[in-house]
């Protein structure tokens, strides 16, 4: 089963959420994988603190020119969709940042002069903390293409177990790629004008990928009650709820987990995973 | 004149640290920018501007493939080459583009062998001009699940380039999007300066860190702005120290104050509410101005 922690925009408390349910399964569960697939800035390590295991670098696959073969045709340039290769004068450049690695250039490529080789985009770390695997893509600064970081972490997904997805915030490619396999999605939010705006447009991203979801508020007390009347209108279950609590904030500010620290908060937690269990066994 | 107009890019490594709200004060203090929203996936500073439209675009970008089944013969030439999984065959062995999945390379319209594969141009959302008390405004919305948001905000910056010519502004105050991937890179490039907005956590140490790196990667100054500062003093000690380390100036230290989400429920910028945090982005406005 897999759970992916998304939300329409960053800083509403995805890595709470995420790394708090981690450390709640993994008293229930015999292994929890969570997958920190916000590239860009992943920061789940900080609170499961635990020991890394093991690295491994990502590449994509961008095209390299062997200049004796190339006839200097230009049907590369002409074809490639993202302008990542450009015939200057003849002989092509390419601009690996722009590559979305689809081949096209070496399939068209009539002299075969075109070969993909290796670029580096990020690292995937893995860390042990107990009973959870953290695996983490971390994207290099330069990088401007996530998806295909955030693919490769996806691949160590452990089907047969639990696993947690702290997804990237938005609603473009790199969410879509981060939680488009997942079996059920928990929106965060919070209670403003701002958390309302960013949950429409979480909620559309996750309909038209057809996904069971439910909504998460943060901070509730801290504003006003707009987006609860959004889920009721909506039918959308709000699965939980966490205070507007300065502790929380505090915990949170140190990179320390809430679970641990204020035991207070325990069961809400523990009822989130019991009642996505009992939505997924009852849909299969 | 030919002036370049001063480019103020707002951007934080992570979300929700108060880029919006900030540069929503700033365009208020200055009083003679064009504001540009490039925080194109959530867009939220309509909410606190409330934009009147005086000019609406479709906006296209890229492709997307599309197979005619009529033509479809089935041979699966086109499933074989994706890279990108999108190519989805159902039960009765019909073929279809999953659209979310497309990234409009046009490898499979070049390779179907019966040409059955159509390449329309992909339309990814909205983009406007609008007039709000604090000037005018260039923003967008993006269609759900669309692609290319890079595109899209470096449309955006250069419809706010030429406003600012036309309407003779020398100051953009740009929204930008967290992290520092495409949209980021996007939003940056050739602007003059960047104000990178964190909060006092060891998160926000972390990804102020990257983001500073990336503001020197692309050789724009980068300012710092502590949102919060007095939620963790500890911690903003260690962030003033980093970013000099960094090279980037500590521009601003904006105090806690609960009452922001109330100026936001009333859709206000935070200089336009009397509250205690608003004098902080005053002082701020200041020293950028100056510098």
């Amino acid at each position: 089963m897999t759970i992916a922690v998304a939300s329409g925009k960053g800083g509403t408390g995805k890595t709470t959420i995420a790394t708090n349910l981690a450390v709640i399964a993994s008293e229930k569960y015999d292994r929890v994988t969570l997958l920190d697939c916000d590239v860009e800035e992943p920061n789940s390590h900080i609170f499961i603190n635990g020991e890394k295991v093991n690295e491994e670098i990502v590449n994509v696959k961008i095209p390299e020119v062997d200049e004796s073969l190339c006839t200097e045709c230009g049907a590369c340039s002409d074809f490639c969709q993202y302008n990542a290769i450009v015939s200057l004068k003849g002989k092509p450049v390419v601009f690996k940042e722009m590559c979305h690695s689809c081949g096209g250039c070496s399939l068209v490529c009539q002299p075969k002069a075109i070969h993909e080789v290796d670029h580096r985009i990020g690292v995937i770390n893995f860390y042990k903390s107990g009973k959870i695997s953290l695996i983490e893509g971390l994207l290099d600064v330069g990088s401007p293409l996530s998806p295909p970081l955030i693919g490769a972490v996806k691949k160590h997904e452990n089907k047969e177990e639990l696993n947690i997805i702290d997804a990237p915030p938005g609603t473009s490619c790199p969410v879509i790629e981060a939680i488009r396999d997942a079996d059920y999605i928990i929106l965060v939010t919070e209670p403003t004008p701002f958390g309302l705006n960013d949950l429409i447009l979480a909620v559309e991203v996750s309909r038209k990928l057809n996904k069971r979801f439910a909504v998460a508020i943060n901070r509730v007390g801290s504003g006003d009650d707009r987006v609860h009347k959004y889920c009721k209108k909506e039918n959308i279950p709000i699965i939980l709820e966490i205070p507007d609590d300065r502790k929380i904030a505090e915990l949170y500010s140190n990179g320390k987990i809430i679970l641990g620290n204020l035991p207070e908060y325990k069961k809400s937690f523990e009822e989130v995973l019991e009642k996505i269990g009992m939505v997924i066994q009852n849909e299969q | 004149m030919n002036n370049k107009p001063r480019e103020i890019v707002v951007i934080s490594g992570k979300g929700g640290t108060g880029k919006t709200s900030i540069s929503a004060s700033l365009a208020y203090l200055s009083k003679d920018c064009i504001v540009a929203d490039c925080d194109v996936d959530a867009a939220d500073l309509y909410l606190l501007l409330n934009p009147i439209s005086i000019e609406k675009h479709e906006f296209y970008s890229g492709h997307i493939a599309k197979i005619n089944q009529e033509k479809c013969i089935g041979c699966s030439t086109c499933k074989n080459l994706c890279r990108f999984d999108a190519i989805k065959e159902d039960s009765n062995g019909k073929f279809s583009v999953e659209p979310t999945s497309c990234e409009g390379c046009k490898v499979c319209v070049e390779f179907c062998p019966e040409k059955a594969i159509d390449f329309p141009d992909r339309l990814c959302g909205e983009w406007m001009k609008s007039e709000t008390r604090v000037g005018f405004m260039v923003h967008a919305k993006l269609g759900i699940a669309a692609e290319n948001s890079g595109k899209l905000v470096s449309l955006i910056r250069s419809e706010a380039r030429k406003l600012a010519q036309e309407k003779g502004k020398n100051l953009i105050i740009i929204d930008g999007p967290p992290g520092i991937g495409c949209p980021v890179i996007a939003s940056i490039t050739g602007a003059t300066d960047v104000l990178v907005v964190t909060e006092p956590t060891i998160s926000g140490i972390h990804d102020l860190e990257r983001v500073v790196s990336l503001a020197n990667h692309f050789r724009i100054k980068p300012y710092v702005a502590i949102n919060k500062f007095d939620l963790n003093l500890e911690i903003t000690e260690k962030i003033e120290k980093i970013a000099k380390e960094l090279k980037a100036q500590v521009i601003g230290k904006i105090r806690y104050d609960k009452l922001v989400t109330q100026s936001q429920i009333e859709a206000k910028t935070i200089v336009e509410s009397n509250i205690p945090s608003a004098q902080d982005i005053i002082d701020m406005w200041e020293k950028l101005k100056a510098n």
